[in-house]
């Protein structure tokens, strides 16, 4: 049995389907990426199987129990994150370990055990009496994340850890969910920022409600139809100008003051694309051939789906 | 996973009373407010008068007209604010509301009032535009002239030349007041007012509380905790019933210290029909709070819905006994009325249970329902 499973799911709001018939699996001890653009579905689905948030139309069972019918038993195995800071910003450090301790049954010995394990692992030791809500936002996602582990649940959700927080307080945050991950714990985690998702054993990539995609980062890089190439020229916006209607591109971009161009033909892409610049008059400095990267991939998929991106 | 665990129980009431230690505004709510109004309202509403301005218009000009006079000054209800010749200025005076009646003793009072077995005839005008102090300045002028009569009666029948009076005061009504000797309305008022103020503060305290969880986002990470909704709404209830046991404790000290308000009755029996009442009034304020989401409007709609019903339909300003009858129905759905009856009834009366069972148990089914009805209305979803 995986931890989760998910058939078909969906949720409408009025004429609004903000997740339309979504099928996947996590595995036990993964960090299941969930990924794609605001409004893509990912909230509402996790809050479909955190039990916040009725399905309209199929099933989902988190550790073994309904999303519908066993929401109280999947409360208890379970530790979730909100997109929002949503501790109590007027309680101390302290107090709100001491709550959710309370709200999770740990008590006795094992509470002072896992109070002890939440501020070593959140670095919280020395700011246990300063209120949550005065704490910069880092910190205050570590308290979160230490607030929905002190159970030790073994399925975690994560909606949208990371955003507004800094990249070094970023970076520190996914160790965390590393080292979670390598003692067993399954996480299931959002977000909508690409490199972010390389920490991920899989990815879920969701736009308009659907799952576009499913597979590991490597897998879905190698996917890729078409091969993208890097170039310099002297002068880049008259590069894209002049490659986005030439026949036989996909795709042509600014990437900084390079020209990231998609080719439908790898062997005669750089021929064609020396010969549409030459048209212009532009020299080419350099071409080379590049791994895609998630960004890439998700614009791509997106594009064969024959859709435009969110957000 | 049983209902109500008192781990989570306690974790929830223990976080509320730090929120609400560490809150300003509830702070105020809680102890300022009940206290502003409870020593406003002792001193602003009175159903006392004890000072009937009148005018006299005495066509008799003899000392028995003066005696008269005399007794209704004396009696301390009235006083006298224009002495007239003739009753020109009567309506004018009454109009202008610069006096509330005019006595007028007609020419031949003192020779009716000697004529054995006739009786005098005196005229009392009064301005009935407030009929409550209208009512109560006649009944007030009645006896006063009952107890003048009365002396003039007994004077005559001493002395000696006036043998026999037999028809001055043949049958006395002596009527006497019990609980409340000397009609003092504050002694009424303040039981009275302790119902009212606490309907309102307790339904607004416990209105800004879950609507305030709505509000900052934090009632999605508790509703993704295994807390029950029972435990939500104890936990919530419990910090507040110990503020409102605390606001009714000063209220009744206030109320003998400040008012004189003499406490008869058991203060174990008020204490545990406090409670009642509390856990009924605080459970109103969750499922109000529960259904608007909003503090502000939560905390408007907890007043209108228990400060005017509690006022007005609880027998606290008006008789239910003589409401249409449509509205005395309504008033039964006033939690306040009955908690009225149990404050009066303990503090002026001194009554126990025997009497006030019936107010215990229909208090007892509002405190059910109310937190029955808070747990039906908190909904754990976000969205149903």
């Amino acid at each position: 049995m995986n931890p989760v499973e998910v058939e078909g799911l969906t949720r409408r709001f009025g004429d609004f389907t903000a997740v339309d018939g979504v099928t996947f699996r996590v595995r036990r001890g993964e960090i299941f990426g969930f990924l794609g653009p605001n409004g893509a579905g990912k909230t509402t689905t996790i809050k479909m199987l955190t039990g916040l948030l009725p399905p309209s139309e199929g099933t989902g069972r988190v550790a073994g129990l309904d999303v519908r019918a066993e929401r109280d038993g999947i409360r208890e195995r379970i530790g979730y994150m909100s997109q929002k800071f949503s501790l109590y910003a007027d309680l101390t450090v302290h107090e709100n370990i001491e709550l959710f301790a309370g709200l999770y049954g740990v008590v006795g010995t094992r509470y002072e055990e896992r109070r002890a394990w939440v501020l070593e692992m959140s670095e919280l030791a020395d700011a246990v009496d300063r209120l949550a809500g005065e704490l910069p936002l880092g910190w205050k996602q570590r308290l979160a994340l230490g607030c929905a582990t002190l159970h030790e649940p073994s399925i975690l959700f994560l909606d949208e850890p990371t955003s507004g927080v800094d990249p070094v307080a970023r970076r520190r945050f996914w160790d965390l969910i590393a080292a979670m991950s390598e003692a067993g714990t399954t996480v299931f985690v959002s977000t909508h920022y690409m490199e972010e998702a390389e920490y991920c054993h899989r990815l879920a990539l969701l736009n308009r409600g659907r799952l576009i995609a499913l597979d590991t980062p490597r897998a879905l890089r190698a996917r890729t139809v078409d091969p993208i190439f890097r170039l310099e020229t002297e002068d880049a916006p008259r590069a894209v100008q002049a490659l986005v209607h030439a026949p036989g591109m996909v795709e042509a971009a600014m990437y900084g003051r390079d020209v990231h161009v998609t080719v439908e033909n790898e062997t005669t892409g750089v021929d064609t694309v020396r010969a549409a610049l030459a048209g212009e008059g532009l020299s080419v400095a350099s071409i080379e051939r590049v791994e895609p990267s998630l960004e890439d991939v998700f614009t791509a998929l997106v594009r064969a789906e024959g859709g435009a991106v969110v957000g | 996973m049983s209902p109500l665990d008192p781990h989570r129980l306690l974790a929830v009431a223990r976080k509320e009373w730090i929120q609400l230690r560490r809150d300003t505004r509830s702070m105020i709510l809680a102890f300022a407010l009940p206290m502003m109004l409870l020593v406003f309202f002792g001193y602003a509403i009175t159903f006392d008068i004890d000072d009937i301005t009148i005018a006299v218009v005495d066509e008799d000009r003899t000392a028995a007209s003066r005696e008269l006079v005399d007794a209704f000054v004396a009696s301390d209800y009235f006083t006298v604010r224009e002495r007239l010749a003739d009753r020109g200025r009567t309506e004018e005076l009454l109009v202008r509301g610069r006096v509330l009646g005019v006595l007028t003793i007609p020419p031949g009072y003192a020779r009716d009032r000697a004529a054995a077995g006739r009786g005098a005839t005196v005229q009392l005008l009064l301005d009935g535009a407030d009929a409550n102090t209208a009512t109560i300045a006649m009944n007030l002028s009645g006896a006063v002239a009952a107890s003048h009569g009365a002396q003039v009666a007994a004077a005559g029948a001493s002395s000696p030349d006036r043998a026999s009076n037999a028809t001055g005061a043949p049958v006395r009504l002596e009527s006497r007041t019990w609980y409340n000797p000397r009609l003092e309305s504050r002694h009424m008022i303040v039981p009275g007012l302790i119902a009212v103020i606490m309907s309102m503060i307790a339904a607004m305290l416990t209105a800004l509380t879950i609507a305030r969880e709505w509000e900052r986002g934090s009632m999605e990470q508790l509703a993704a905790t295994p807390v029950s909704r029972l435990e939500v709404v104890l936990g919530k209830l419990l910090p507040y019933l110990v503020i409102g046991i605390l606001d009714v404790s000063l209220a009744v000290v206030a109320g003998m210290l400040l008012f004189g308000t003499p406490l008869n009755g058991s203060v174990l029996l008020l204490g545990v029909m406090t409670v009642l009442f509390l856990v009924g009034a605080l459970g109103l304020g969750i499922v109000i709070s529960a259904v608007v989401k909003s503090q502000v409007l939560a905390t408007q709609v907890a007043m209108v819905a228990t400060y005017l019903p509690a006022l007005l339909l609880s027998g606290f300003m008006f008789d239910i006994a003589s409401m249409p009858v449509v509205l005395q129905g309504i008033t039964y759905l006033v939690p306040a009325r009955y908690f009225i009856t149990v404050t009066r009834g303990i503090f002026l009366k001194g009554v126990g249970i025997s009497v006030l069972w019936p107010q215990a148990l229909l208090m007892l089914l509002f405190a059910v329902a109310g937190v029955a009805l808070a747990t039906r209305a908190f909904r754990k979803e976000l969205e149903a």
